[in-house]
């Protein structure tokens, strides 16, 4: 099992979510967040005086799959959150030791799945 | 149906019987009676519109501070205005409009219906105390919460709540009754050659608002990050732009009430002169302070627009009274190019979070001095205060009236200001600890956010809705909602 980190353009979420629903991964979350990279920030001008903001905002996107299933999420989010410029992101991979489903108590590999019906739900 | 035709005949018979006795009374009444209902009713109209300006300082001060101190702001307007009022009451009105000397007044304490307020009074309320003097009374009294409200706009999101009550008492009290009887109660202010001319109070009000501002500031200090390592100023954005342009607005309106009514009564519908006066002079001010954040700033600063509007509502209420209408966008303009330049040159200096010392300090010496400048000989006769101004005829002697009103306001209001914080500061302290300022006023000195769901997780606010596993109940037994969950749904 793995667990996979995006941080990725607001406008590149809706894509790359919409593409994981019907590949047969619903399962994700997000937040919102604030970083820095290679991405310049944004000067405010406020009566007479200024401040910089370097930290800009991002969409954090996790999930966690079973471990041969990594490379298409990776692939999903790289084809959709990729504009070419400065500030579209990173994305980790990160090992996963175990996984429970709160409403059952089961473990395993076996939480990770969709229900059979996800990939029809999406369309 | 039927009910309605009823009811309307009811009202109709009603209406009849009340107007037919009131039109034949009209017919006999005392002009000098009907001009004098009038008058009244002019001044508690526009005395409420002043009242109203305490919602346009909460506004404009809430839109300027960080979301941490929003309550804070409305804690703070309710209790100065409150404290004002019974103080005015009790004795700041006595001592500024209860005749007496040069100095201050000695009739009206715990103002009453029928007691009497001294000779040398304003003629208007010398002698027993009625409706007309219990109006003139409510429309001073506005007056004094608006200076009062003025003095706090550079203490924002720092000062104890612990000073407001104090100092409260002491303007209300003393600085206020001080300034406006030297002024406008036949003092000190009134006898410096024909009289300083302040029409509404651009010193009175204006100047001696952020004159006790600038005083509390310099004992309190800049906010935390407001200078960098470098000294040099950054900005510590307000959270809000629209709930300040709505305060700007407010306040724009209160002054229809604020210079108009200055008239104290209708007569020669002086009052409405007063208000397309008051009107074009804010309009050149917002369009000064654009054209001049756009060339120093490059940029349309919408707080400096607001600015420039209530610096050109300050600079108009000395001249309002006195000039002709030519000279009111001239006033404004210029005030509203002041304001950007002066907001820019004291946030070098000191932490003005809102721009009093711009807006109500340099805009109200600006507007006082204007009337030296502009007054037209017609209205200085009307007035009876002073004469012309020097583009008339060519006479400095009513600008070195005005430089010397200036002055003394500005002296004597620092200096009891002064020692008054100076006071609160070596006996309570003035300002929060860095913790509570880092924290806010609104969680530290009141217990509670303005915005709570921005503060407090909804998680944690969410408490204990979510159901519980039934650990003690058979899978089976029918499911009855606990009170809880109930309070939940």
């Amino acid at each position: 099992m793995k667990m996979i980190i995006g941080y990725v353009r607001h406008e590149s979420f809706e894509p790359i979510r919409t593409e994981l629903l019907a590949l047969g991964f619903p399962s994700l979350t997000i937040s919102e967040v604030k970083g820095s990279g290679r991405q310049k920030g944004i000067t405010e001008r406020y009566r007479g005086a200024e401040v910089t903001n370097y930290l800009r905002p991002k969409v954090k996107i996790e999930c966690v799959v079973a471990s041969e299933d990594v490379q298409t999420i990776v692939d999903t989010i790289l084809k959709h959150g990729r504009t070419g410029a400065v500030g579209d992101g990173k994305v980790f991979v990160l090992p996963v030791e175990e996984a429970y489903r709160v409403r059952t108590g089961e473990s395993g590999e076996e939480v990770l799945q969709a229900h059979t019906d996800a990939a029809a739900a999406a369309s | 149906m039927r009910r309605s035709r009823l009811t309307a005949a009811a009202l109709l018979t009603l209406l009849a019987a009340l107007l037919v006795p009131s039109a034949a009374l009209a017919q006999d009444a005392d002009p000098n009676v009907v001009a004098s209902d009038l008058n009244t009713t002019w001044v508690i109209v526009a005395g409420v519109l002043v009242m109203f300006m305490q919602a346009g300082f909460a506004f404009l001060e809430i839109g300027f501070s960080r979301g941490k101190n929003v309550g804070a702001v409305v804690a703070k307007i309710l209790t100065n205005f409150s404290i004002a009022s019974i103080v005015w009451w009790a004795f700041g009105f006595a001592l500024a409009f209860g005749g007496g000397g040069w100095l201050f007044g000695d009739s009206g304490f715990f103002f009453q219906y029928g007691s009497t307020i001294s000779d040398g009074a304003l003629p208007a309320i010398a002698g027993k105390v009625s409706g007309g003097g219990a109006a003139f009374f409510f429309f001073q009294f506005v007056f004094c919460a608006v200076s009062l409200a003025i003095v706090w706009g550079t203490t924002l999101e720092r000062i104890k709540f612990i000073a407001y009550p104090i100092y409260a008492v002491v303007f209300a009290g003393i600085i206020y009754p001080l300034i406006s009887h030297w002024a406008w109660s036949s003092g000190l202010m009134a006898n410096i050659g024909g009289g300083v001319q302040d029409f509404a109070g651009s010193t009175v009000v204006h100047l001696t608002g952020a004159t006790g501002a600038f005083a509390a500031l310099l004992l309190l200090g800049a906010r935390k990050g407001k200078y960098g390592p470098d000294g040099r100023p950054r900005a510590i954005p307000g959270h809000s732009m629209p709930i300040f342009g709505l305060g700007v607005l407010i306040l724009w309106l209160g002054w229809f009430g604020f210079n108009p009514g200055s008239t104290l009564g209708v007569a020669d519908g002086r009052f409405a002169e007063i208000v397309v006066v008051t009107n074009i002079a804010a309009a050149a001010g917002v369009l000064g302070a654009l054209a001049t954040s756009h060339v120093v700033q490059k940029t349309l600063d919408v707080g400096m627009i607001g600015n420039g509007a209530i610096a050109a509502l300050v600079a108009i209420t000395a001249p309002s009274g006195y000039v002709e209408f030519w000279a009111a966008p001239i006033i404004g303009a210029i005030a509203g190019v002041l304001v950007v330049l002066c907001v820019i040159a004291i946030d070098k200096l000191v932490d003005d979070p809102v721009g009093a010392l711009s807006a109500h300090g340099a805009a109200g010496i600006w507007g006082t001095l204007s009337c030296g400048l502009f007054t037209s000989p017609r209205l200085a006769d009307y007035n009876g205060v002073g004469q012309a101004g020097l583009f008339y005829n060519g006479d400095f002697k009513q600008l070195g009236v005005q430089i010397a009103g200036v002055a003394i306001a500005f002296t004597t209001v620092f200096l009891i200001s002064y020692i008054t914080f100076a006071s609160i500061k070596a006996v309570f302290g003035l300002r929060v600890s860095e913790e509570d300022e880092e924290a806010g006023l609104d969680i530290t000195e009141h217990g509670m956010y303005g915005y709570p769901e921005q503060f407090i997780p909804p998680a944690e606010l969410a408490g204990y809705g979510a159901r519980p596993i039934a650990a003690a109940a058979p899978p089976s037994a029918p499911s009855i909602p606990t009170s809880q969950e109930a309070a939940a749904t």
